[in-house]
This record gives C-alpha cells, structure tokens and sequence, in this order.
C-alpha cells in the first residue's frame, strides 16, 4: 500500500501548520518525522489520522481519496504522545476497544477478542497486567498497552508519536529515529527540509536547519577576500559563488574537526577550555581567538591521553569537512546556495 | 533549631478560644438552631399530628407536583448541561464567550426576575398571550409555567459542573476512541460519559436540591392554587400564613431531609471523587 501526501497545507488562525508538504510512503516503509515542536508533525498526524483536515491537498492510498473517510473507518492505528489511554477501562479492556465497537458483522467473538488481546499483551510483554488500570502503570507500561491497542485493529497504516517500530511515525528523540527509519522527513514551520536516509540527513544537510536540528554542529561565519572565503587562519581556498553572497556560514560537525600538527598552513590555533571523556570518544572544548569563537570537536580519547592534553593546552586544530551556505537575505528564508567542502 | 519548645502566650490561646467560640456560637444560630426548630415545631403536637399533617391531601399534592417538575426539568438539564459542556470544552466558535455568560445568567438574575420574564412572555397579558389564550395552552399559573422556571434557574448547575473538568481532561481519549473505530454514540457512552460520570452526578445532586427546593421563581408563576399548583416550598408559605405552624414545618422537614441527604451525598461524592468534581456552592438566591 502507497501512501502518497501531495501539497498538504493547513493554516491555523496566527500561522501555518503546514505549508504544502508532499511525501510518498512506501508498502512496508518506515519513515520518520523529525523537528522542533510547532514544526507540523503533529498536525500531518492528525491529518493521517482524521482528526484534522487540510485547507488545500490530498492523501490517497493506493490511488484512492485517503481523506474521503472519517476517521473511524480508516484502519489506523494512532499511538498518541500521551497515549491517550481509556481511564476508566482496564488494560485488557483498553487493547479490545477497537475490536468491541465494530458493527456486529465486523466484530470477532468474545473468546475471539479475549484471545486476541492475550496475545497482544504478551507480544508487549504486559500479559500478566490485563487486569490493571492505566494509572496503575509506568510510562513505559502504559506507551505498550497504547500500541498494543493500536495493533488491535490490525491498521493498514500505524502512526506513531513517540516511538518504535513501523510506518509513519514522529519523533523527538534523534537517536531513535536515526536508528529505525528507513527515510525521515526533517520538518520547520510547517514545511518539509529534507526527506532522505538518516546517513544523508546527517552527512548532507541540505539547509542551515537540518545542519543545526540534527546532531551537534559548530556554526562558523565566513569571510570573503581575495577571490577566496576564510575564518581566521582557516581559508577554504575558492568560493563558488565568487563573491555574490554576503552572507555565508560555514556549518562543522565536531567530529570533522581534527587536531592538527604546527606546520599546516589552514587551521587555527586554539585553546582548550574543558575535556571530557566519553568512553572512547573525547568531546574538546576550544577557544578559537582568531574568530572570538568556541567550537567543540569530538577526537578519539587515545590520542588525547597521547598527547596528554589539559585544560589550557594550546594546540591546533583545522576542520576535514563542512558545508557551507549562502544564506537568503532574511532568516528562514531558504538557503541560496550549498557547498560541500572538503579539505 | 534549639532552646526550650515555647509556650503560646496565653492571650493567643484566649484568642483561639474566643475565635472558636464565636464560629461555634454562629454556626449554632443560624445554622443548627433553625433546623432544630424546624422538626421541633413539626413534631410538637406529636407524630400523629405530624404524619396527619403530611398525610393532608394539598401537602401530597405538593410532594407529587415537587417530583414531577423535578422529574421533568432535572432530566432536560441534563441534557442541555452536557451537550453545552460538549460545546464550550470541546471547539472554537463564534459565540462561545456569549454561551458561557447566558449559561451563568440564572445565577446572577434574581429568581423573582426569572419568573416575572415569564409571565411577561406567556401570560394573559404577555407577548404570547394571546396566541397562547386562542390554542388553549395554559403555561402560567400551571403545571408547565413552573417546569420552565425551574428549568431556568438550574440551567447553570451540570454545564458549570462538567466544563471545568471536560477543559482539563481534553479530548485526546475521544479521538483515541475515533481512530480505533468508534462511531461518535459509541465515542459517548463508552468513552466521554464514563468520564464525566461522577461530575455529572454531582451536578444532578444540586440541580435536584435546587429544583425541589426553588421558591422565587416558582412563586411568581404558579398563581398558588392549592393542590394543582403549589410545590412543597409554596405550601410551606402558604400553611404558615395561614397558621398552620405544624403542617407548615411539617412539609418544611421534608425538605429540610432532601437537604440533608443532599449534603450528605455531597460530601459523600467530594470525598471520594474529589479530583473529578469541581466543588462549588450552589449559587443563586
């Protein structure tokens, strides 16, 4: 089943929520939504849900009007960020709601829906809870009886705003969605940045936005001169667009910052304010005075001890990659070009 | 924290004590006092003047018209209640501020104001008077004046009940029950009644107490015509202007038992589900 999203917008009184977003879901695909909260997750879900209608689009679903059905004949399954759970009804009582209410033809027996529920609970491992309350459980608990009454009904789409596995799902938690999904949409204001896999979301951001939401990044802006774009005693060599933007930053991961030898000509020369040791991974902490700026860089741990490094160190260090953009005249506006520099 | 535990200084303690006393003295005049009065009087000439009492065929007539306005404006509230806390909790529409000011109107107007808007809309002289006089439908000075007045001066108590809870829980279950199939009766009685239940029934309990209880407005519609029209608060009125002291307290300790038991269930129902109610005094007059 294709799940195909075309120029949805849906403007509430002050703002728009979405802003004509357009996504093809695959049969079997996991795709996660990602970005800040008031980006549109939120209100694309609800849209995929029925809860919500958009002012100008469609959905379809194999070729047929997705929005056409009220919500409760579309066969999805909706795990709420709160789970939303039936307070006064018990686990048990909550996973077999979907099945209780369907038209008497519809409705699978007693025995029938007893058994069905059993195995749901023991699928999300609360088989012996069936007899509790929700507000008897944990977070965690209660996240499993939500999806496990979302599975109930068998949906053809599950829509998920927390986590785990499956179709459309929206997220907040990066590491989560980096490691399930099969693509993830980066969402801001409304609009959809970038759709890719997590490895291109991560190693080619394609705006200013999706380099700052997604993972650590240090942000440094970026000089022209002499037909050639620098910061400090770091010089790109080139700039493509020859002097035409103003206005271009030059987005860095920490780990694309390496420590560099005294006899390089491009890096700076740098400070170092704070080590930390994660297991193998050391994040640095670094003054840069040549551009009044304090980047971090993520280096291998043997090398600090190697070298011994302290607070207050002096050393050098010099990026291996960046991405480079010239920014639109406003904020928000979309980038007016991109580079992908290496060193 | 160190040195000796000191004494409060014994004029703080007469203050309590003072303090203490007058509330209990208070409380005792004008709360305890009255009632006791109320079943004293009632029972003075013995419990077989006091069942005779009740037993009389306009105090039955009374009981039995009480229960009927209240069977019938208490039930329509409901009704009304739930579907306007829908209303104001659940969506955004022009209006709504203006629904929410009409519904709290019975409580700020006087229920002698309410009853009097009545007669100016159905009476013999009233805007559909005439109308009415030509269909022969008797709204005033009859069964069905009484009923609207009541319905109106306990509008307020299930929609002001239920609004404040409905806000808080949201609609997240509702949709819940939507989007896992659940038509919108089913969505109801199976997700946002259960919800509400306890909220509800304290809001009946005070629309009742009031319903059965209300004399202002009631008085001016009724026209106090013995047996057909008085309500057991009018009959009070009306057996105590005429002397009858042991009828009039009487009926009153009827009353005064609904009251009681009213309190009771009350509490009752606020100490046990106090999270679900929004405890509030009864308004109105």
């Amino acid at each position: 089943m294709t799940l195909e999203l075309s120029h949805l917008s849906r403007r509430f009184t002050d703002y728009p929520a979405l802003d004509d977003v357009s996504l093809v879901i695959a049969p079997g695909e996991f795709l996660a939504l990602l970005g800040p909260s008031g980006s549109g997750k939120t209100t694309l879900l609800r849209i995929l849900a029925g809860l919500d209608y958009p002012d100008a689009g469609t959905v379809q679903l194999d070729g047929n009007d997705f929005l056409a059905a009220q919500a409760h004949k579309r066969k999805v399954g909706l795990v709420f960020q709160h789970y939303a759970l039936f307070r006064h009804l018990t686990v048990a009582e909550n996973v077999a709601f979907g099945l209780r209410v369907r038209s008497r033809k519809a409705r699978p027996s007693r025995t029938e829906i007893a058994e069905r529920v059993q195995q749901l609970l023991k699928r999300v491992q609360l088989d012996d809870h069936g007899h509790r309350y929700p507000s008897q459980l944990s977070g965690g608990q209660r996240q499993r009886v939500a999806l496990a009454r979302a599975l109930a009904v068998e949906p053809d789409l599950l829509l998920h705003e927390d986590l785990e596995l499956t179709t459309v799902f929206v997220t907040h938690d990066q590491e989560e969605a980096l490691e399930l999904a099969d693509r993830i949409a980066v969402m801001n204001r409304g609009r959809i940045e970038q759709v890719g896999s997590p490895e291109a979301i991560y190693q080619q951001p394609a705006t200013p936005f999706v380099c700052e939401f997604i993972g650590k990044v240090n942000k440094i802006p970026l000089t022209y001169a002499n037909h050639r774009l620098s910061a400090g005693d770091w010089v790109l060599e080139g700039d493509p667009w020859n002097g035409r933007h103003a206005n271009v930053v030059a987005y860095v991961r920490p780990e694309h910052l390496s420590l560099v030898g005294a006899h390089t000509e491009s890096g700076w020369a740098a400070r170092l304010r704070h080590v930390y040791l994660a297991g193998s991974v050391a994040h640095l902490e670094l003054y840069i005075p040549s551009i009044d700026q304090t980047l971090e860089a993520d280096v291998a741990g043997e090398d600090v001890a190697a070298l011994g490094l302290q607070n207050g160190a002096e050393l050098r260090v010099a990026p291996r990659g960046a991405i480079v953009f010239a920014l639109g005249e406003q904020a928000g506006d979309a980038p007016a070009g991109r580079w992908v520099w290496q060193a | 924290m160190s040195g000796p535990r000191r004494q409060p200084h014994w004029s703080r303690r007469i203050g309590h004590l003072l303090l203490m006393l007058a509330a209990t003295a208070f409380l005792t005049i004008f709360l305890a006092l009255p009632l006791a009065v109320v079943f004293v009087e009632a029972f003075r000439r013995g419990l077989h003047a006091y069942l005779s009492a009740i037993g009389q065929h306009e105090a039955l007539m009374a009981i039995r018209l009480t229960l009927l306005v209240a069977a019938i404006s208490v039930p329509l509230n409901v009704v009304f209640g739930v579907a306007a806390a829908w209303a104001i909790a659940r969506f955004e529409f022009r209006g709504k501020a203006l629904l929410g000011a009409f519904i709290d109107l019975p409580f700020s107007v006087s229920p002698v104001i309410s009853g009097l808007v009545y007669v100016l809309l159905f009476g013999a002289q009233g805007w559909f008077g005439h109308w009415l006089e030509l269909h022969d439908v008797k709204i005033i000075f009859a069964v069905p004046g009484l009923v609207l007045a009541t319905i109106f001066i306990t509008l307020p108590f299930v929609a002001r009940e239920l609004i404040p809870l409905m806000q808080s829980q949201g609609s997240d279950e509702e949709e819940a029950a939507r989007v896992l199939g659940a038509g919108g009766w089913q969505m109801f009685f199976r997700v946002t009644l259960p919800n509400i239940r306890w909220a509800l029934l304290y809001g009946v309990l005070l629309c009742n107490a009031r319903a059965m209880g209300e004399f202002g407005a009631v008085s001016v519609v009724s026209g106090h015509i013995r047996g057909l029209t008085t309500t057991m608060p009018l009959e009070v009125e009306m057996l105590y202007n005429e002397y009858d002291y042991v009828g009039a307290f009487a009926v009153a300790t009827l009353l005064a038992l609904l009251a009681l038991a009213t309190l009771a269930i009350k509490a009752l129902l606020e100490w046990r589900y106090g999270d679900e109610i929004a405890a509030h005094a009864p308004g109105g007059h």
